[in-house]
């Protein structure tokens, strides 16, 4: 076998700092990105200055309307009727080979089972 | 009246069919044997075949004596900046010894090549005499004073000679292959495929998840555990630095690191680094299933949230910026590849966004593929080396996926049992194979398990990842 021109010990010192040099990079990173996320997201939900009326006594809103009883099985955004995960999981899968389009790039609102009369 | 026999009796001595009989020439054979098994897994077993068919090609060509459409020598000449012998395409660079000809070792050279000695027996009288401490000036007057000696020999090789190379030399001296590899030389090719990498992906699931970038990070551990092995296999710094980043599973990265650290390696390195990305589905599930119980392999994840387009537009940006400020050797390769992700997410560029995903990525695979393959030369390629950059290679595969899977666990124990330690695997950046692997394993554990998109975050992430572990290696090892 023949010999390397490193040392061994400064084999192991060069690869653990190479190995924490990519943590600590990717940390820092992963720092940035979250201030930034946060930034963002805290500019988007911004309260927006509410309207004092002339009278200067706040109106009062309608009361929002109660939100529709969710459908049953509901998969993250997707609603499901009648759909259990596992078949939508696979109906998405298929509905994306089928458009040649990488899954993340469809949206799916809900999907039904239609039930022939 | 023209001999016939005699023209026919040249046309053969002059084909490349006599070089398979001279000195070396069954090397060429084999190779030719390899480029076929190459083309047989790029086209029948679908192995990255967009890259592999390339290569494998490249191999056939650069193997074919008589070609001379790929010259190992000029190359060798241009990276020790050594003169190089244009007729005999042999640059004064033992490339055995790893050394460029002291001065006595080129008069030598000279003077055995004047009195008709091959170039095989030359090295071997130069091994000889530095093994022995013989004196290569008192050889070198015996050869001059003898009757073989041929003075217009010396002449004509002092003709031959051409001065260190530059590109421009190279353009003008080498065949077709030679001009193309200027741009993996340049580090042209692996930059450009980053900008169509980046046009392709969605940073959407790591923005969601910032987490994942760990075991983007963790996925690494495979190419310093490579790198240590090669320096215990006896493999100098910088070449086992390109080794080891076989195991960030990114075929460009490797590319341009070895480029800049061991170009003599290049195309085993290259085409071990894709054959295993190709494998990744054999290499893999093995280990995750060693790895992880079958409760881990089921948790299912929660919904990422969505991402908005300005925090899309924002990150390559950033990543760029910071990334390149913290280790600027990443410059081309984060740069490209942020730059190739703007372009899709601007909105406003999606002419350029589409030409370098589809027509500026298809040009540069194939000029890359072909050249890279040129470098698989039999008197390069067949040594005891490779098969140990092939095994090599398969380890730091294998340790980088033991690597994301170990801080998917840990990530998993800390979240409370929320993160499959699955998706660590595709930390690996192979993408999107790495993740789709995930998904597989997911999905047998718990049907219901829907782990792609979980997957892609930790899958981008370790493009990053190997890029940085690229920049750190050059940094350390480069010129």
């Amino acid at each position: 076998m023949t010999r390397s021109d490193m040392p061994i010990g400064d084999a192991v010192v060069t690869a653990v700092m190479g190995w924490a040099v990519v943590f600590l990079g990717i940390a820092l990173l992963v720092v940035v990105v979250v201030l930034v996320g946060k930034l963002m997201t805290a500019k988007k939900h911004a309260p927006a200055p509410i309207p004092v009326p002339a009278s200067g006594v706040a109106e009062t809103a309608p009361a929002p309307k109660p939100a529709a009883p969710a459908a049953p099985g509901v998969a993250g955004d997707v609603k499901l009727y009648d759909t259990s995960d596992r078949d939508a999981a696979m109906i998405m899968a298929i509905v994306a080979d089928e458009l040649k389009l990488p899954l993340n790039e469809l949206r799916f609102i809900s999907i039904k089972e239609v039930h022939k009369k | 009246m023209v001999n016939i026999l005699e023209t026919l009796k040249k046309l053969w001595l002059e084909s490349g069919f006599m070089g398979f009989f001279a000195s070396g020439g069954w090397k060429s054979l084999i190779m030719i044997a390899v480029a076929c098994v190459l083309l047989y897994l790029g086209i029948k077993k679908k192995f990255e075949p967009l890259l592999l068919v390339g290569i494998a090609f490249g191999t056939l060509l650069t193997n074919l004596p008589g070609a001379g459409l790929y010259h190992m020598g000029m190359w060798d000449a241009y990276v020790h900046e050594c003169p190089y012998d244009a007729v005999y395409d042999y640059a004064l660079y033992n490339t055995e010894q790893d050394r460029i000809f002291t001065q006595e070792e080129y008069y030598y050279y000279v003077a055995a090549r004047a009195c008709g000695h091959t170039t095989d027996e030359i090295e071997e009288h130069l091994e000889t005499a530095a093994k022995t401490g013989g004196d290569l000036t008192l050889d070198f007057q015996a050869l001059v004073l003898s009757p073989d000696f041929d003075e217009s020999i010396v002449l004509e090789i002092d003709e031959s000679l051409v001065g260190e190379l530059s590109f421009t030399d190279i353009a003008h001296l080498g065949g077709l292959l030679d001009i193309l590899y200027i741009g993996v030389k340049a580090g042209i090719y692996p930059c450009l495929i980053f900008i169509g990498v980046g046009a392709m992906t969605d940073f959407g699931p790591l923005i969601a998840n910032p987490k994942s970038f760990f075991l983007g990070a963790a996925a690494q551990f495979g190419v310093f555990f490579a790198f240590f092995g090669a320096i215990l296999l006896g493999f100098g710094g910088n070449e086992a630095a390109s080794i080891g980043i076989i195991g960030g599973a990114d075929g460009p990265t490797a590319i341009l690191t070895c480029m800049l650290l061991a170009p003599a390696l290049l195309g085993p390195i290259a085409i071990a680094a894709y054959s295993y990305m190709a494998l990744i589905p054999m290499i893999q599930p093995p280990l995750m299933r060693a790895l992880t119980t079958e409760k881990e392999r089921a948790v299912k994840m929660e919904q990422l949230r969505e991402v908005s387009k300005t925090e899309k537009i924002v990150f390559p940006i950033v990543v760029a910026g910071f990334v390149i400020l913290l280790l600027p050797s990443t410059a081309p390769l984060i740069g490209c590849l942020m730059f190739g992700n703007l372009l899709r997410e601007t909105g406003v560029t999606e002419r350029l966004s589409d030409v370098a995903q589809n027509a500026l990525m298809n040009i540069v695979t194939l000029f890359l593929g072909i050249s890279v393959g040129a470098t698989t030369v039999a008197a390069r390629f067949l040594t005891l080396n490779t098969l140990k950059i092939v095994l090599l290679g398969l380890i730091a595969f294998c340790f980088s996926t033991i690597g994301g899977l170990l801080v998917g666990k840990l990530m998993y124990k800390l979240s409370g049992g929320k993160i499959n330690p699955l998706i660590g695997a595709a930390g690996v950046s192979a993408v999107p194979m790495a993740a789709r692997v995930a998904q597989v394993e997911g999905q047998k554990a718990n049907p219901s398990n829907f782990l792609l998109m979980h997957a892609m975050g930790p899958n981008v992430a370790g493009v990053i990842g190997s890029a940085i572990a690229a920049g750190f290696l050059i940094k350390v090892f480069g010129a």
